[in-house]
């Protein structure tokens, strides 16, 4: 069985912040790494690789920075990995990007499933799983936590829903997004990652080795533009400590909340 | 097979019905969820800038009373799709009513909950009809002129805000993030409800559900009182389960609480959890990352319990203690449940006051684990 994980290398959330002189975003200071619930989608895909014969091949669209964390993913476990590379994908938002990446497995070829993080951590859409799966036509699993092959070949994979959850089965191929934190990532295997970057060269593909129209790819292909960006505004808070003994502090916490007690609890 | 290549052709901005704002409403157990109808107060507010119409679509097996529910909290229409194929959410069968539903009606905007289920299906469909969608707004405008909507959307982790347009496809999408936005108070249900044809077949729906479990839902954005745990709880949710059920509250949780898999995830709060606004919000055994603090912005008070002295989370708090929460939060229950009981035998309340004994020793640190 053929897997595809597509990933994004992100800015680490807490280390990006706004230029307040151009009100635009500074991420120069801030570290950049895999895409945390595309490393739950890579850890996915291995294990089922665990479980049933297959390959595993990372795919991503970005600047060659791209590269090392790729090879993060190769130590992890993934066998190949290809870089959708070109300046012409720049300022894409989540709808030529779904269409580059879902044109990228159209090239990778006998695919049988894509799994993705649910969403990334910097743009926070969730928009490209579902975009990719209506590029290719083919069935979709959002916000998934569990995923099994069932005995008829099909995919059951289990999704939580607000008071419960459900399992779902599809027919492969199948685009699956996966929920953050839904496992935990093994760590990539250090002497795996030297060997891959010794040996392993990294498909790095360009908008001409896709069949798609470069009008359609990049900003001019995006139907929304960011017109602004701002600190998100942290409300005013008073902060004060309480402090004392337990039995004290306990008390002044209680004038706070003793108009909530309920009659009968 | 699928419609996807074989897309509609992008709607122009001129093509469009530029009055009409189109809301996809979400049900369960015979009710429109509650983001769906904080949506629909958001729309008609809006709607009432520039004499547009608010449509509610409603996909389901039995939507006639839905549809009133819709036309009572804002919507001036009420759509039903009703098939025995949509008596549960598919991704296949909602793209094809809903895409088929606004290629014939092309409006100006269309609005889903940031629900699973909801982005779930806009994901989609923004693809079909080659649009644009903006993602879990926190806030929306409609520029009365031009019809153009404006979305101000939460990203990197909660701590930045961008405002996103779509300035010449159409529809407009978006999806919305729920407690946001306040419902109307509902009315007499006044407007018109309008069966639509629904053309989907079975051989058109490629999932199938094989097993639903549903438990109580929990709905945070709701609770006037949330007592919250993170990674300083280390498991033991026993003393803030307590908290909240004497003071009639809801027990939330940051992701680590939930990756560790002490609750469940519809307890989760901040960016890829829910956002909330209670009267009142204790937090225990949390540090602060900004991707739970965003969800606790709209709360009125904040009360932050942590033994880490240097824990962001007390940045953001109105009141903080420095201390085992274990030993706070026990002392708290004791003193509610005290007065609770005496309360219910008849009694006055009585004051909180320093008593007669102190205790001995300040209350001390310990090296409970730490959020992230």
């Amino acid at each position: 069985m053929r897997t595809v994980v597509t990933v994004k290398v992100v800015p680490k959330s807490e280390e990006v912040s706004i230029d307040t002189v151009t009100m635009t975003l500074d991420r120069e200071g801030a570290r950049n790494e895999l895409n945390r619930p595309d490393k739950n989608a890579i850890e996915m895909a291995l294990q089922l690789t665990e479980t049933h014969e297959g390959e595993v091949i990372l795919l991503s669209m970005g600047p060659p920075l791209f590269e090392e964390h790729l090879r993060v993913g190769i130590g992890m476990g993934a066998h190949d990995a290809v870089l959708l590379s070109d300046r012409r994908f720049a300022g894409a938002d989540t709808l030529p990007t779904s269409r580059a990446l879902a044109e990228g497995i159209r090239r990778i070829g006998d695919v049988d499933l894509v799994l993705c993080g649910e969403e990334s951590s910097d743009s926070a859409t969730g928009q490209v799983p579902p975009g990719i799966a209506e590029w290719l036509g083919w069935p979709q699993l959002t916000y998934v936590t569990e995923l099994r092959l069932l005995d008829d070949g099909r995919l059951a994979g289990k999704r939580d829903l607000s008071g419960g959850h459900e399992w779902i089965a599809v027919s492969l191929p199948a685009v699956v997004s996966v929920s953050l934190g839904c496992n935990s990532p093994r760590f990539p295997d250090f002497r795996r990652t030297r060997w891959a970057e010794k040996n392993l060269e990294l498909k790095i593909w360009s908008a001409d080795d896709l069949e798609v129209d470069p009008a359609e790819l990049g900003i001019a292909g995006s139907p929304t533009i960011v017109d602004g960006v701002r600190q998100a505004p942290a409300p005013e808070r008073r902060r004060e400590r309480l402090e004392g003994p337990t039995r004290q502090v306990a008390a002044r916490l209680a004038e706070h909340l003793r108009q909530f007690l309920r009659p009968e609890a | 097979m699928s419609d996807s290549t074989a897309a509609t052709a992008p709607v122009a901005e001129h093509e469009c019905a530029e009055h009409e704002c189109l809301v996809l409403l979400e049900h369960e157990k015979g009710r429109l969820v509650n983001v769906s109808l904080e949506i629909l107060g958001q729309a008609r507010r809006m709607a009432d800038l520039r004499g547009d119409e608010v449509v509610g679509l409603i996909l389901g097996e039995h939507t006639k009373d839905l549809a009133r529910e819709a036309l009572a909290y804002g919507a001036d229409r009420a759509l039903c799709a009703n098939s025995p194929l949509l008596a549960q959410y598919t991704s296949d069968g909602h793209a094809h009513v809903v895409g088929e539903i606004l290629a014939q009606r092309r409006p100006n905007i269309v609005l889903f909950g940031a629900t699973h289920n909801g982005r779930d299906v806009a994901g989609r469909l923004a693809v079909r009809l080659r649009t644009g969608l903006t993602a879990d707004v926190t806030a929306l405008e409609v520029e009365p002129e031009s019809g153009l909507l404006i979305g101000e959307v939460p990203g990197f982790g909660g701590g930045i805000l961008a405002l996103v347009k779509c300035p010449e496809r159409r529809p407009q999408m978006a999806t919305v993030r729920p407690g946001i936005f306040e419902a109307l108070e509902p009315g007499e249900p006044r407007g018109e409800i309008e069966p639509v044809t629904v053309t989907l077949t079975a051989d058109m729906i490629r999932s199938e559900v094989l097993e639903v479990e549903e438990v109580e839902r929990i709905d945070l954005t709701r609770a006037p009182v949330i007592v919250a745990v993170g990674g300083g709880a280390g498991g033991d949710l026993e003393p803030i389960e307590r908290l909240a059920e004497l003071l009639g509250g809801a027990v939330g949780a940051t992701r680590v609480a939930v990756d560790n898999g002490w609750i469940s995830r519809d307890h989760q709060i901040g960016q890829t959890g829910v956002s909330v606004r209670p009267k009142v919000c204790v937090c225990a055994g949390i540090s602060g990352a900004v991707q739970f603090t965003c969800g606790v912005a709209g709360a009125e008070t904040v009360i932050a319990i942590d033994s880490d002295p240097q824990a962001a989370m007390f940045d953001h708090a109105d009141y903080g203690v420095v201390g085992d929460l274990f030993e706070v939060l026990n002392a708290v229950n004791k003193l509610l449940a005290e007065e609770e009981s005496v309360a219910s035998d008849g009694h006055e309340i009585p004051q909180a006051g320093t008593g007669g004994e102190t205790e001995k020793g300040a209350v001390r640190a310990t090296s409970a684990g730490l959020d992230t």
